[in-house]
């Protein structure tokens, strides 16, 4: 069984008599045959590594790999702590949190994809701030980590979590509805109020378009799951007060997915329209892979250019969008021998295990219960 | 569906920055390791799509490499995989290219080991998760997430028949199949996922069976 409609989760909720936290903890232990305990000890493990990254984010600035951003949890952290802010120091946590982990995952440091890296940051913010507010214990947070994988189900299964597919509602706006949901659970809230705080966190994120900088998941990446971390907590308690989404949920969710497959795809994770695409950004791309890319951007198309035209799929048409039709074409020359091409100095050398030779390295381990057979591709 | 386990969601633990072109990527190139079934000796990915506009920005292709060479998507050396990739004397190329009407986040690899020269054209659809479109130029589908056997064979009559009745006598069940061949009586590819861990014990029983059975990989990533 696969969890596709809000509507159903809810409808099977209230059915057995259980939270969304337990029904996904029963049919996890049900599709996978692992007992309840091993998937909430795995579970808890999650909840451990997003703890890290929080805390590591906050008590040091964190660079990112390119320099151009990073410092900012600390930052934030460092402020709230100070007093005097303007929203509530145990509001701004979350924020902060986010922003810590977030910049913990563009310095290629350890994370949890919830559900994607680029939108790892909100989950973690909201509940460890939940965690740090002393009102709930380490059990329920990784309780709520469960309605949260619930929702993303949901999510991810009727509409799309790639922000090369769907843009950036995909990823952050998929995380703020699925932290909406998990926060009004973890407060005691019902099925069906989760369902709302989902309809209402998603619809705030509704046209959120995928325009990193450089392509790096950085700018803006980094302040969007900062802020909507406080919008994720926002609609919980709009939810738990009562506030319905109008629009059911399931079609809030649903009109992503059409959102997503409407924006031109400059604005879907290739790193060329929108923020990607100002003097700003085409500068600080510059300065991060240096002259050698940028040539290239120019005898490709100007970046930003294209942008505007949307016109996915008619190859040939414009520069870099017209990859992505069926043309057969023949692609740009290929770019060999790349090393060098990095903006940043090599690092030491640890494994040396990859040469060894197959036999002994399969990764042949515990795959955490995924029976998910792939019956289709998410094209867009 | 493409997603149902709560660990596709809430996972997977990797070293950032993109789920999709980091840990992804990490897998395909696992993938790609487990159906070579050696050391990779000479690896050439062709990018498309975000994959070939972003790879650089969201280390994708420090990712691939990295997953050709057998690390996990949380290892800490991913970032320095072009070393490990020196250190292990394996050569490799990028390229981007146009390869039509594919998902987005979509790679052509192509490996090559001592022996043997494979190919994989996988995409990676969100969250982690990857699918496998096309190998060895067959349109045979997988992800890797249940342990998968690759048999290459001649296509004969009663050959899924045999396998199955092996399979079944070993006690595992069968939860995907598909079958792919060149030419009738030619060369043919079956991929069968199965829900219980793959024993050696269940290889050599194939092996010693199936004469037109000429090779098995086991394919499973975490």
């Amino acid at each position: 069984m696969a969890f596709t409609h809000l509507h159903e989760l809810i409808r099977m909720a209230n059915e057995r008599g259980v939270s969304i936290a337990q029904l996904m903890l029963d049919v996890e232990s049900e599709q996978t045959g692992r007992s309840k305990e091993e998937i909430l000890e795995r579970m808890a493990r999650q909840f451990d590594v997003m703890e890290e990254a929080v805390r590591r984010g906050t008590r040091e600035p964190v660079m990112t790999r390119s320099g151009i951003t990073g410092g900012d949890g600390h930052r934030l952290f460092a402020h709230l702590m100070g007093g005097g802010t303007l929203v509530h120091p145990d509001t701004l946590r979350a924020t902060a949190y986010a922003l810590a982990v977030s910049e913990v995952n563009a310095g290629m440091g350890r994370i949890v994809a919830t559900p994607t890296a680029g939108s790892a940051g909100i989950l973690p913010g909201v509940l460890v701030a939940a965690l740090d507010s002393g009102r709930y214990r380490r059990e329920d947070l990784v309780m709520a980590l469960l309605t949260a994988a619930a929702l993303g189900l949901v999510i991810a299964n009727s509409a799309s979590i790639s922000g090369a597919a769907g843009g950036c509602q995909a990823e952050v706006g998929s995380a703020t509805a699925m932290a909406a949901g998990a926060l009004v659970e973890l407060a005691g809230g019902t099925p069906e109020q989760v369902g709302h705080a989902v309809g209402l966190a998603l619809k705030n994120s509704l046209g959120l378009v995928c325009d990193p900088v450089g392509g790096l998941v950085e700018i803006p990446c980094i302040v969007r799951n900062g802020l909507h971390a406080i919008t994720a907590m926002t609609a919980a308690d709009m939810a738990l007060a009562g506030v319905r989404s109008v629009i059911p949920p399931d079609e809030v969710i649903a009109v992503m997915h059409e959102i997503g497959k409407d924006m031109p795809v400059s604005l879907r994770e290739t790193g060329i329209g929108g923020l990607a695409g100002t003097p700003t950004g085409r500068a600080l791309r510059h300065k991060v892979f240096g002259e050698r890319a940028a040539r290239r951007n120019a005898g490709a198309g100007r970046p930003g250019e294209q942008g505007r035209s949307g016109e996915q799929g008619r190859a040939g048409e414009q520069g870099r969008a017209g990859e992505y039709g069926r043309s057969g074409q023949p692609g740009r020359p290929g770019e060999q021998g790349r090393s060098g091409e990095y903006g940043w100095p090599p690092e030491q050398v640890r494994a040396v295990a990859p040469c060894r030779e197959n036999g002994e390295d399969a990764v042949a381990g515990d795959v955490g219960g995924g029976r998910g057979g792939v019956e289709r591709g998410d094209r867009t | 569906m493409k997603y149902q386990s709560a660990f596709d969601i809430i996972g997977p633990v990797m070293v950032g920055p993109s789920s999709s072109h980091t840990a992804g990527a990490v897998r395909i190139g696992n993938i790609v390791r487990q159906v070579l079934g050696e050391a990779p000796r000479r690896v050439r990915f062709e990018l498309a799509g975000s994959f070939a506009e972003t790879y650089r920005g969201h280390g994708t292709d420090l990712a691939l490499l990295a997953g050709v060479l057998g690390l996990p998507t949380d290892s800490e050396d991913i970032p320095n995989a072009e070393q490990v990739a020196a250190g292990c004397g394996l050569a490799y190329e990028f390229a981007k290219v146009n390869l039509g009407l594919v998902h987005p986040n979509t790679v052509l690899v192509t490996a090559a080991g001592a022996s043997r020269e494979t190919r994989v054209l996988a995409s990676s659809i969100g969250g982690g998760k990857v699918e496998v479109q096309e190998l060895d130029g067959l349109p045979l589908k997988f992800s890797g997430e249940r342990p998968t056997l690759i048999l290459y064979h001649e296509d004969r009559k009663g050959f899924l028949a045999t396998v199955s009745r092996i399979l079944d006598g070993s006690g595992y069940n069968i939860a995907r199949l598909a079958l792919e061949r060149r030419m009738r009586g030619g060369e043919a590819v079956t991929v069968c996922e199965v829900d219980e861990p793959v024993q050696d014990e269940l290889v050599s029983a194939l092996r010693a069976s199936i004469p037109v059975l000429h090779d098995i990989r086991l394919v499973y990533v975490e």
